[in-house]
């Protein structure tokens, strides 16, 4: 809030007291929010829509990428699966068709071939012949299944119709994970024996582990009823149920987002593996595999939050400094107006007191004629000549007269100064006037005014009327800042050959320090509550400067201020 | 020595003439730049005292006319008005010796009137 107070624009505390044609013609406040708000719109809505669009765009990319990840992981391991199945799916096959049923029914025969396939293309465990009635009639591997009767067993009954089957992963009468491969041969009396070949599930979870997945992926296999197949990191045992959906067949590998019970997202990739029961799934945390773009997410807000404040100091100068112009503009225009009004004012009563100081001057005329006559008359007729009373009375008219006709002349003798620009200037007589105006108000307040001139001042060239306009401001703010009693004085001396300096010093009530650098600011006034418009010591310094002249002031806050005026005593016409 | 007192203040011309009288100054006084120029055609003055605004003829105006029969006469210009532009007018015309606002005194007057007419 301090930070704030520190750099808050000066117009947001001015608070206009005029009106009519100074009345400030804006509402800075408005004027400088508005201006905020267009500047913080032209720049922010670019950035924030480009950032938006990187934003969108690199986390699509992301996306993709992940995809196209998980489909080339799932594919692969797919083929790889889909091969190996393929492959024992062939060498049973050629086994049954290259062999008798003699051979194939002989145990030592099966053993040699089991053998032959564990050394060949291995992942078998045992085999099994099974004739029509279901039971196992030859068995070679490490279990006693000799004579098991299958013939309840759904996979018997599937392989009686296909031909072949694939089983899922399941127990058995071994109590084991495991699966089987099965092929069905016709013989030529019409009957039919089960060539059954068990296949080490190990191998599939070999080749799901070789798969390069980074340390929350899973890979395992599914049945199409979501019976685990392959051991899971996440989904639970083998044979157990997976708590995720069993994906929509496709022929293609695909890719699935989900939504699990801890309400996490995850990615799934699948893939149904040709001419067997299972499914293939891949799954990951869609937080965990977007974590590199959380990265460049996070970049890229930092990029932007840091733009969108060198933007606001920006704007904020810039906006300032723009109203702040048009503010000082705006008081200069008033300032002028009421300079002007000031200047037209003075000119206007300056005419009127002409106007009054003629039509008054002729019939005083005429009483100073008349009366002079009466006192012609009675001094030079005996019975009146010595009259006191008479003549007294006369020269009691006689006098009213004169000192109706100095005031008279000092009016014109304003009003005419007014009218005139440069002329050669007798300080002394400028003083005489301006304080012919005020000696009234001294006496009444028993202010003692005193004058003390260099004799050396010469005359010299300046605007008479301006003259009078400032040493009658500053005599007025003296009298107004001084009780009754008070003590004025006026000095007037020749500083370094070419000026000459007029000081004004009161014993009045001073000015405080934090006051004192404002004093001369158009429209800074202590007394605007009692009329002050704060223009008057500002017009002075203008007036002043206009005559190329300079003014300063010593001030004590209940002591008293001395204003002193310098002007050149032989530049200004060359100036002008 | 002779002068002549032109106002159309008559109440003030009139008096002014009788007090200068008393003083032993001779002054014929009239209330327009028109009787003025009659006047001037019959009498010889050494000097007049011209007021400087008047209807139909300005002091100015009669003091250029004057000029035009008698140029060596002398002028002193009166005015209840005090505007910088008399002021400059009567000062800057060629003739004008003598700038006075009423009321006058009578001594100053007899003052101006003496020095005008020593110079």
């Amino acid at each position: 809030m301090s930070l704030f107070k520190k750099f808050k624009p000066e117009f947001l505390s001015y608070t206009a007291t005029d009106s009519g044609p100074f009345k400030s013609l804006f509402n800075f406040k408005k004027l400088w929010i508005n201006r905020i708000l267009i500047l913080l719109c032209v720049a922010l809505i670019p950035l924030i829509c480009l950032a938006t669009f990187t934003f969108m765009v690199t986390k699509d990319d992301t996306e993709i990428e992940i995809n196209l990840r998980t489909i080339r992981l799932v594919s692969n391991a797919k083929r790889t699966i889909s091969f190996f199945v393929s492959e024992r799916k062939a060498a049973l096959s050629y086994i049954i068709r290259s062999n008798s049923y003699e051979q194939i029914n002989n145990n030592k025969q099966l053993a040699i071939i089991l053998q032959s396939l564990k050394e060949s293309i291995g992942g078998f465990t045992d085999l099994g012949v099974i004739d029509a009635s279901g039971k196992q009639i030859q068995y070679v591997g490490p279990y006693d299944l000799q004579n098991v009767n299958y013939s309840s067993e759904e996979w018997f009954k599937e392989v009686a119709i296909r031909n072949h089957f694939i089983s899922d992963v399941f127990l058995g009468f071994r109590k084991v994970p495991h699966l089987i491969i099965a092929f069905k041969h016709t013989l030529p009396n019409g009957a039919f024996y089960v060539l059954r070949a068990t296949l080490e599930t190990e191998r599939f979870n070999q080749i799901l582990s070789d798969i390069n997945l980074s340390g929350s992926e899973d890979a395992f296999l599914i049945n199409k009823f979501g019976t685990i197949q392959t051991p899971s990191r996440s989904q639970g045992n083998v044979l157990s149920k997976t708590a995720l959906p069993v994906p929509q067949y496709s022929e293609h590998t695909e890719v699935m987002e989900v939504t699990d019970s801890q309400l996490r997202k995850i990615v799934i990739g699948y893939a149904y593996i040709p001419e067997t029961p299972f499914i293939l799934m891949l799954t990951e945390e869609k937080t965990i595999l977007m974590q590199p773009w959380r990265k460049t997410r996070n970049m890229i807000i930092f990029f932007v939050a840091l733009s969108i404040l060198a933007i606001l100091v920006v704007v904020y100068w810039v906006a300032t400094h723009l109203v702040n112009q048009v503010f000082l503009a705006d008081l200069k225009r008033a300032s002028t107006l009421h300079e002007v009004e000031q200047s037209s004012k003075l000119a206007s009563i300056g005419r009127l007191a002409a106007g009054v100081a003629h039509e008054v001057n002729n019939p005083l005329a005429i009483i100073n004629e008349k009366a002079g006559l009466m006192k012609d008359i009675f001094s030079y007729k005996e019975e009146y000549k010595h009259d006191t009373k008479i003549l007294g009375l006369i020269d009691s008219i006689l006098a009213s007269v004169e000192r109706c006709g100095k005031i008279t002349k000092r009016l014109l003798g304003f009003a005419r100064h007014l009218d005139v620009s440069i002329q050669n200037v007798d300080i002394r007589a400028v003083i005489e006037d301006v304080l012919g105006f005020l000696v009234k108000e001294a006496e009444y307040r028993s202010i003692i005014v005193t004058v003390d001139i260099e004799e050396d001042i010469p005359q010299f060239e300046t605007d008479r009327g301006k003259l009078q306009q400032i040493l009658l401001n500053l005599i007025n703010n003296a009298f107004a800042a001084m009780q009754d009693n008070g003590h004025l004085d006026i000095k007037i001396c020749r500083v370094e050959n070419d000026f000459v300096a007029v000081s004004v010093k009161d014993d009045g009530s001073g000015i405080p320090e934090e006051d004192l650098k404002r004093i001369f600011e158009p429209f800074f006034s202590t007394k605007t509550k009692t009329g002050g418009t704060g223009l008057g010591l500002s017009i002075t310094y203008g007036l002043i400067q206009e005559l190329n002249g300079k003014l300063g002031v010593v001030s004590k806050f209940g002591k008293g201020s001395e204003f002193t005026i310098s002007l050149p005593l032989t530049n200004i016409s060359k100036k002008r | 020595m002779k002068i002549l007192l032109v106002d159309d203040e008559q109440e003030l011309v009139s008096t002014l003439a009788e007090r200068l009288s008393i003083r032993g100054i001779d002054a014929d006084w009239v209330t327009s730049g028109e009787e003025a120029m009659e006047k001037i055609q019959t009498t010889p003055y050494d000097l007049a005292v011209l007021d400087m605004k008047m209807p139909r003829m300005s002091g100015l105006e009669l003091r250029k006319k004057i000029q035009e029969i008698k140029p060596h006469m002398r002028y002193i210009f009166m005015t209840g008005h005090g505007s910088a532009k008399d002021f400059y007018s009567a000062s800057s015309e060629e003739g004008a010796d003598c700038y006075l606002v009423k009321p006058v005194h009578i001594n100053t007057l007899i003052t101006k009137i003496t020095e005008v007419l020593a110079q």
